[in-house]
């Protein structure tokens, strides 16, 4: 019974979610008084999504029951309405309710929670892709593990460099989320990122991956990701490191495998003409699909 | 009551300063307790009002001014100076806030006064225990507020990891000698919760007057006992986390430094074995307070009394084996985040048999809205709000999403600051009237009950939304487009600054205008000892021990 009524809840969602992404130019950073989840870029986001407005079917209306009973209190048995109070203090059945009743929502709270954890868990397929993510006060190191190992750094994007690199853009390239080099990753691909530090503790988090991995000097963590949809994706360092925590963002842009093949062919030997590269390839093809519909 | 009045003429306790300094009289130094969390309150507030000034629109605003103006710094050295003050700034809040006010106002304050009287008690068990309890906090106060003026992580001052303080950041990343103080800092004062812990589970154990079984002990005694208990079996584990961190700091050791064969993981371990119990530390009390407000306004008694203690230690006991419920993310097993998330939802449970035993107090009652009523049903429901939100975060597969986002800050603060807080309020307003034999201004009372509901609501509600958007606690500086519900919360936190002041000024109006309360105020719903004492009770009471039916 859960599992139907997840999906016809989920649908429901996704679909709005669709709907939602559609109508913003950039679905994968804050928007302004924003009161929800980022749209989600990968299911397991979906299924986060999907389970915090399942919670909020059980916790909204608790809430609102606590605050209906104290107001009928206030309203029904204050001194002046009802000035002999009762000498009830036990009520075996209702105290029974009371505990039974919030073990069985629990138990549907538990059964979805426990199918997310396992799902976050258990990669439905083999990773195409490693990346490893170093962090750094106050930077991070990528490395691509392929045959040909690609590494490079990226920083927060200074005010300084956007022109140069292209990012006047305020809209695409936020202040204190776009960087200089962003990781670039092919869209439908199983990735998978292994996390360490260098230093202190750091926090490898991306919101519309649901993703959230702490990167701890001498451990390595491992996580996973597949993109639904093309497009650039930021998150921030999420475990306080210092002064410049807030000024350590990541930023992930997810093109066509094409894309990527042509881009990871020339970042070898030159990373910034090769970020420039796409993202002339990736201006141009919007085009043709702004002019396409 | 008469006899204890009657030998409250002779003359032989202390008067000036060695009553306070020398002082081993429980309600003597629970006085000092009390305006030692108001200080360190007001202390705490500032900062965080100074860190909602900072995130009420997006840049740096306040800090590199406060970087050159304490500390001397110039152009970017300031700037930098200026972020690093700023996680100072969080890092002492929190740690400001939980030690030297919630626990002090709660445990050294309201326990210290009430336990020995509502168990018909003359004094604490160890009164000369009881006045070094209270003597260790200003130092270690001192020191921590020392900390703010050495350095730590090059070209900073004052500690900047969190109150959490994890390594390696805590160790590696700030060798400057401030860390070293907010480490001895901690120590001096858990030590002095320790003794405050032994002293009240003995009295409580040893010193109940005759017939007042366990299981006719008021709710806040029974409260107070299991929350001895948390700090009695936690804090060593905090003591010794912290030594070693000291160690690993000073002496050459590796306990959390993965070259050396150690792991900053394992300080999350003991930090927490702690650090969950004490957020029960620091709402247990509460609870004790509200039932007996919440009976007391609804001429009722508590409904479900033994339900009630038992859910308190079943709070207990389970608080201590759902810690690493704060590491989801740290890489804890998948089977580790299991059981912790399991473990965590079961304390809804108990949780909510009190949420619905108040409300069956107050059901069929006759209710007086009275001022510390008023503040007993908004915890009621403010700590239901960050109750459910609770029971969402212990999902481990929906915490990723928003572990260290303002979600969690949203959360903890509605039942830290909205509980712990209210119900220290209401406990204030409640005893005021017994504790200083004068009655408070209800009108002022009422403002101040108000002014801070709808501030601290302001402060934290729009957090919840920051934290779904995806914006990371502790940060000085946000993108822009987390700027409307930053700016709300910016000036939710003004308006309960100046609830803050509000209080204060009744306070002062109560003692100058010196309206007098009379030995029970509250009228028949007030059943509990202390109201059969006069106001402000005896230099010593049960002289001539009650006898409890």
């Amino acid at each position: 019974m859960i599992r139907a009524m997840r999906k016809i809840v989920a649908g429901g969602f996704s679909a709005a979610a669709t709907l939602f992404a559609g109508a913003v130019a950039q679905a994968a950073q804050p928007q302004d008084w924003e009161m929800t989840f980022q749209p989600a870029a990968t299911d397991i986001m979906h299924q986060i999504t999907w389970f915090e407005h399942y919670t909020l079917w059980f916790i909204v209306p608790i809430t609102l029951l606590v605050l209906f009973l104290l107001a009928y209190c206030i309203m029904k048995f204050r001194a002046t309405v009802n000035p002999t109070a009762s000498r009830t203090s036990h009520n075996t059945l209702i105290e029974v309710i009371w505990t039974v009743g919030p073990v069985l929502i629990l138990l549907f709270i538990a059964v979805p929670s426990f199918q997310l954890l396992t799902a976050q868990y258990s990669p439905p397929e083999e990773a195409k892709l490693t990346l490893k993510a170093t962090a750094n006060q106050w930077n991070w190191d990528y490395e691509y593990q392929t045959e040909e190992p690609l590494s490079f750094n990226s920083a927060v994007l200074a005010d300084a460099d956007r022109a140069a690199l292209g990012k006047e853009d305020k809209a695409a390239y936020p202040r204190l989320l776009a960087v200089d080099n962003e990781l670039v990753v092919p869209v439908n691909t199983m990735v998978r990122v292994l996390v360490t530090a260098s230093d202190v503790i750091h926090a490898f988090a991306m919101p519309a991956f649901g993703l959230k991995t702490d990167a701890v000097p001498g451990r390595t963590n491992e996580t996973w990701f597949k993109v639904e949809k093309e497009g650039i994706y930021y998150g921030q360092c999420s475990e306080l490191c210092g002064k410049d925590h807030a000024f350590m963002p990541i930023a992930i842009r997810v093109v066509s495998e094409a894309q990527y093949n042509t881009w990871f062919a020339a970042a070898k030997a030159d990373l910034p003409g090769a970020n420039k590269a796409l993202m002339a390839e990736i201006g141009s093809s919007n085009k043709v699909a702004v002019a396409g519909q | 009551m008469v006899h204890a009045a009657a030998h409250d003429d002779h003359p032989h306790h202390p008067t000036g300063w060695t009553r306070w300094v020398y002082s081993t009289n429980h309600k003597d130094i629970g006085t000092l307790y009390l305006i030692f969390a108001i200080i360190a309150g007001v202390i705490g507030g500032f900062l965080s009002v100074m860190m909602r000034m900072e995130l009420a629109e997006p840049g740096i605003q306040i800090f590199t001014g406060f970087a050159q103006m304490v500390y001397g710094f110039e152009g970017d050295a300031a700037i930098d100076g200026g972020k690093a003050m700023y996680n100072a700034f969080t890092t002492m809040h929190g740690l400001i806030m939980i030690f030297f006010m919630v626990m002090p106002a709660l445990i050294g304050g309201f326990a210290n006064w009430m336990v020995p009287i509502m168990i018909g008690a003359p004094d604490m068990a160890f009164p000369r225990m009881n006045n070094i309890s209270f003597w260790l906090l200003p130092p270690a106060l001192i020191l921590l507020l020392l900390s703010f003026f050495v350095p730590s992580a090059p070209g900073s001052y004052g500690i900047g990891g969190g109150w959490t303080m994890y390594p390696p950041f805590s160790t590696t990343g700030q060798p400057g000698p401030a860390m070293d103080l907010a480490i001895l800092s901690v120590h001096v004062a858990g030590a002095s919760s320790i003794l405050g812990a032994i002293n009240f589970i003995t009295t409580i154990f040893n010193m109940r007057a005759p017939g007042m079984t366990l299981h006719k002990m008021p709710l806040f005694a029974w409260s107070v006992l299991i929350t001895a208990f948390l700090l009695l079996l936690s804090l060593p584990v905090l003591a010794g986390g912290i030594t070693m961190l000291l160690t690993d700091r000073n002496f050459g050791t590796t306990f959390f430094t993965p070259d050396g064969g150690g792991d900053p993981i394992l300080f999350q371990h003991l930090f927490w074995f702690f650090g969950h119990p004490e957020v029960y530390i620091l709402i247990l009390p509460g609870f004790g307070i509200i039932s007996h407000i919440i009976s007391t306004f609804s001429k009722k008694p508590v409904f479900g009394y033994l339900g009630m203690a038992y859910a308190m230690v079943a709070i207990g006991a389970v608080g201590f084996v759902v810690w690493a419920h704060h590491m989801f993310t740290t890489g804890i097993s998948l089977d580790a985040q299991r059981y912790f998330a399991f473990a965590t939802m079961v304390i809804a449970v108990p949780t909510g048999v009190k949420i619905f035993s108040w409300v069956a107090t107050m059901w069929g009652g006759s209710i007086t809205l009275r001022t510390p009523m008023l503040w007993a049903i908004a915890f009621v429901f403010l700590f239901t709000v960050g109750g459910v939100t609770g029971v969402q975060l212990a999902n481990a597969g929906f915490d990723r999403a928003v572990h260290d986002t303002y979600y969690v800050v949203a959360h903890f603060h509605y039942v830290m600051s909205l509980g712990s807080v209210f119900a220290i309020f209401a406990g204030w307003y409640y005893w005021f009237p017994k504790m200083t034999g004068y009655m408070y201004s209800p009108l002022i009372a009422r403002a101040h009950f108000w002014v801070t509901f709808i501030g601290v609501n302001l402060v934290f509600f729009p957090q919840h939304f920051l934290g779904l958007s995806g914006m990371p606690r502790r940060y000085i500086d946000y993108p822009d487009a987390f700027a409307g519900w930053n700016m709300v919360s910016s000036y939710g936190s003004y308006i309960s600054a100046f609830g803050v002041l509000i209080f204060l000024v009744g306070v002062f109006e109560a003692f100058s205008k010196k309206r007098i309360a009379g030995a029970n105020p509250w009228g028949e719903g007030a059943t509990t000892l202390e109201w059969q004492l006069p106001s402000p009770p005896p230099y010593h009471q049960w002289e001539q021990l009650p006898r409890i039916k």
